[in-house]
């Protein structure tokens, strides 16, 4: 039996892990990964020549972070690694890549492991596109890499984890924070911590994260509703509804807002696998087993791209899903090895299901979208431009609202705006958020140069 | 059997054809309608195609009906309540070899006589007014009259207007049988309905030879995939159409700024597919042509791509008209990727047939009876003969 040809998309936790296992087999995989370096967002290594100490970048993690950078320059010359380089499509069982410097490949594959992350999720309000305002990974992406910070007096605003630890960040690194404002209430948070005691570790320092912060004096408001950024030409204030109604404004000179991340699952879709909505994640995913198996023969789901569960999950279904394509292709692996796997993705997912429960997507929030608000930001599609398409045209699902109206239509291709579009689709029609679908993916995955060069146009 | 509802016309396949079928038959012809659509209306190739509302470089013959579908295209606002951004910017067909400018003079001087102006652009003057053009561009044809519209929006305006106006537009209602029966057709969907027509209209675009075989009237189509892309949006630099000679490649850019792109060779399809996926690999040869044709776009990006389901006759020509075997059916099909323009006057063709037999406008030459095997025309069961000299 000639030796399968197996694909890595990601070279994150999952991808990393995943692709351990495949050498450890005796195998070479292929591992493409957009970023210049390995380590994927959560443990995104800075560019050359800066030299940051782990601590500072990664705080709790750093361990984490080192071991799994080690783990990756140690494969460097057991695999083909491609960095800098993009999936943009796929065409049966080829891949097409596009590198950094605009050089077309294609790549064929017997086995493929997407592990190819997550990506902010935002809730839009007015003012959001307004320069200024971030993504609160976009924020934290901008101090880990670049060591810069995207204002002196910055309003973190929304719901999750990411929000205290971006906050702990931006406040260690020097900056000021003109407040943190969670949409989620307290009480829902403290509700929350029995369960988390599933990953006791994670808990205690989310726990730290907020003492420490309470104790130098961050300002933090629970159960907010943020209504508007407002500036002249760029962000200078916060408005939000306080729990107890009341509009208050709070001066900024940026913003950096976020509700959890969501499964990038484009390449999933191309490749024709089965997708389902999936009531905890609030997205439609695409099914799979335990180990990672997607519907399609060959196509393996790992990380954050799978189901959001955070880095240590991601590093266990990393390596669940290079077991499982050994299994299929006929090749030995360690069963203790995926029994422990096993077991931390288990307790992951318990812990990640917790999280999800203690700080859930504002869904309310779009109840009270103002018609002006920017929607579609690609295109510029306001809320009230939406709800006029969903009810005056007869779309009953967010593909037909798209064709009617441009949503989702521009350089994102409803990556940022889709998750809204279908929210706002099910409340403005009154029906579940399952019913109104997803937006079909189309190559490229991302935006693709015009010029990009192939053998044969040389 | 459940009581039939019975309705004047029956139109199977809620494309731009039908659509706009259904529109003309309840407004004009105060006809009750029935439209089945087995998905949504205007959701195939009417609805994914490069959106363009182009009649020069048509066979002469079809000028007439396109014609009449250019008339429609400039009332849309008055007819249906919006202009699905049909913009009358103008076509340019661009010769890149002596050939091809060869056969542009001779289209240009041969279409005057079907009431088709069209106006040569020497080289000078072409580098002049289009400066971004690639060079080894050695003229071209302008049609002023032409233009492009937003394909996605054209076919559910019309649906909208048929509604409104009365007609009963069902969509996600496929059609599972249709027989002819006594005096007219028996139609049967697959959620239980059951309607009762003495005319039926078969519209049901690259799915409509299934429907024409059922009636033994099968012919030689082919169903095909054609590419589009579009890239980000751009500053708005270009009003009209653009496209090469032999159309294997042409652009347009919407006033939103982004840039739309198809051409080169269609990819058979299978029926079964509603979505046929777009191939990387024929976008990486259109992204040539693009960059060749229009070398400042080697800096823009493509940001999607999409393919849909035409169906294609061996003569590039529509079956349209009365069936040659049935009484009282009616097939406006095979549009063979240039379907979109003469959509909105096939409508107003076969709403004219149903109601009363006849047409204005000359369709002889797009008969099904043109197929081997498919007999002599049957004329209308209310009128004899179809069609018409010019």
């Amino acid at each position: 039996m000639s030796t399968p040809r197996v694909v890595v998309i990601g070279a994150g936790p999952a991808g990393t892990r995943a692709a351990e296992m495949l050498v450890a087999a005796g195998l070479k995989p292929v591992v493409v990964d957009e970023a210049p370096r390995s380590g994927g967002q959560i443990y995104r290594r800075q560019p050359q020549g800066f030299r940051r100490p782990p601590e500072k970048l990664y705080g709790f993690e750093a361990g984490k972070a080192a071991r799994l950078h080690e783990t990756f320059d140690r494969l460097q010359d057991k695999i083909d690694y491609r960095p800098r380089t993009m999936v943009w499509g796929t065409e049966g069982r080829n891949l097409h890549l596009a590198d950094g410097d605009g050089r077309q490949d294609v790549i064929g594959f017997d086995a493929l492991i997407l592990a190819t992350g997550a990506v902010d999720r935002i809730v839009p309000f007015e003012g959001w596109t307004m320069p200024g305002v971030y993504t609160l990974g976009g924020a934290q992406i901008a101090l880990k890499y670049q060591a810069c910070l995207i204002g002196r007096n910055v309003a973190l605003v929304g719901s999750g984890p990411l929000l205290y630890l971006v906050a702990y960040q931006y406040r260690r690194a020097g900056g000021n924070l003109a407040g943190i404002f969670d949409t989620t209430p307290l009480s829902r948070e403290l509700a929350g911590l029995p369960r988390m005691a599933a990953n006791p570790a994670n808990t205690a320092k989310g726990l730290y994260y907020l003492a420490w912060l309470a104790a130098h004096g961050v300002p933090m408001l629970h159960g907010v509703a943020p209504l508007r950024a407002e500036g002249e030409g760029r962000v200078a204030r916060l408005v939000l509804r306080d729990r107890a109604g009341r509009e208050r404004t709070f001066a900024c000179d940026a913003i950096a807002a976020g509700y959890h991340v969501q499964s990038e699952t484009q390449l999933a879709d191309l490749l024709g696998c089965d997708f389902a909505f999936d009531a905890r994640a609030g997205q439609w995913l695409p099914r799979q087993d335990e180990m990672g198996r997607s519907s399609v023969a060959g196509v393996y789901l790992a990380g954050d791209g799978a189901l959001v569960r955070g880095a240590d999950t991601a590093e266990a279904t990393g390596a669940l899903a290079a077991l499982a394509c050994l299994q299929d292709q006929g090749m030995p692996f360690d069963a203790a090895v995926r029994g422990q796997a096993l077991k931390a993705m288990r307790r992951g997912s318990a812990f990640a299901s917790a999280l999800r429960d203690a700080f859930p997507f504002p869904e309310h929030l779009y109840e009270n979208l103002a018609d002006e608000t920017i929607l579609c930001r690609c295109e510029e599609v306001s809320v009230g431009t939406f709800r006029a398409t969903l009810r005056d045209k007869g779309a009953d699902e967010v593909n037909r609202a798209k064709a009617f109206c441009r949503v989702g239509m521009g350089r994102c291709q409803g990556r940022m705006c889709g998750a809204s579009a279908a929210r706002v689709a099910a409340q403005t029609l009154g029906v579940e958020l399952a019913s109104v679908g997803r937006l079909r993916g189309q190559a490229p995955v991302k935006p693709l140069p015009a010029a990009i060069q192939t053998e044969a146009g040389e | 059997m459940t009581d039939a509802t019975k309705y004047d016309v029956v139109i199977v396949g809620g494309g731009l054809m039908g659509a706009s079928a259904a529109f003309f038959l309840a407004t004009r012809h105060n006809a009750s309608v029935a439209l089945l659509e087995r998905g949504r209306v205007g959701a195939q190739a009417s609805g994914v195609n490069f959106g363009n509302v182009r009649r020069q470089g048509r066979p002469f013959i079809q000028l007439p009906l396109a014609h009449h579908a250019r008339d429609i295209w400039g009332r849309l606002p008055a007819l249906i309540g919006e202009d699905c951004e049909f913009l009358p910017t103008g076509h340019l067909k661009i010769a890149f070899d002596e050939e091809s400018l060869a056969a542009l003079e001779a289209y240009n001087a041969e279409a005057r006589h079907w009431s088709l102006s069209l106006t040569l652009v020497g080289v000078n003057r072409l580098r002049a007014e289009y400066p971004f053009l690639g060079s080894g561009a050695l003229g071209a044809s302008f049609s002023p009259e032409d233009g492009h519209a937003n394909p996605r929006l054209v076919a559910p305006a019309f649906g909208r207007a048929a509604r409104r106006a009365g007609a009963h537009i069902l969509e996600q209602c496929e059609v599972i049988g249709a027989t002819r029966q006594g005096e007219g057709f028996i139609i049967e969907t697959a959620d239980g309905r059951i309607l009762r027509a003495p005319i039926l209209i078969n519209s049901a675009g690259a799915w409509s030879n299934r429907f024409a075989a059922g009636f033994g009237e099968s012919v030689p189509m082919e169903a095909r995939g054609p590419q589009m892309g579009v890239t980000e949006s751009l500053p708005y630099f270009v009003s009209p159409v653009l496209g090469t000679g032999d159309s294997s490649f042409y652009m347009r850019q919407v006033k939103r700024g982004s840039v739309v792109f198809g051409g080169g060779a269609h990819v058979a399809v299978d029926l079964s597919d509603p979505r046929p996926r777009p191939r990387p690999t024929h976008l990486l040869t259109q992204l040539r042509s693009l960059t060749r044709f229009l070398p400042s776009m080697a800096g823009v990006q493509v940001v999607r791509t999409w393919s849909g389901v035409e169906g294609y006759l061996p003569d590039k020509l529509p079956a349209l008209g009365w069936s040659a075997k049935v009484p009282g059916l009616l097939h406006a099909f095979g549009f063979s990727g240039h379907g979109f323009q003469l959509g909105p006057g096939v409508g107003s063709v076969l709403a004219d047939l149903a109601a009363t037999g006849d047409t204005k406008v000359p369709i002889e030459p797009f008969s099904i009876q043109r197929f081997a095997g498919n007999g002599p025309a049957k004329t209308s069961p209310a009128a004899p003969s179809s069609g018409g000299a010019r």
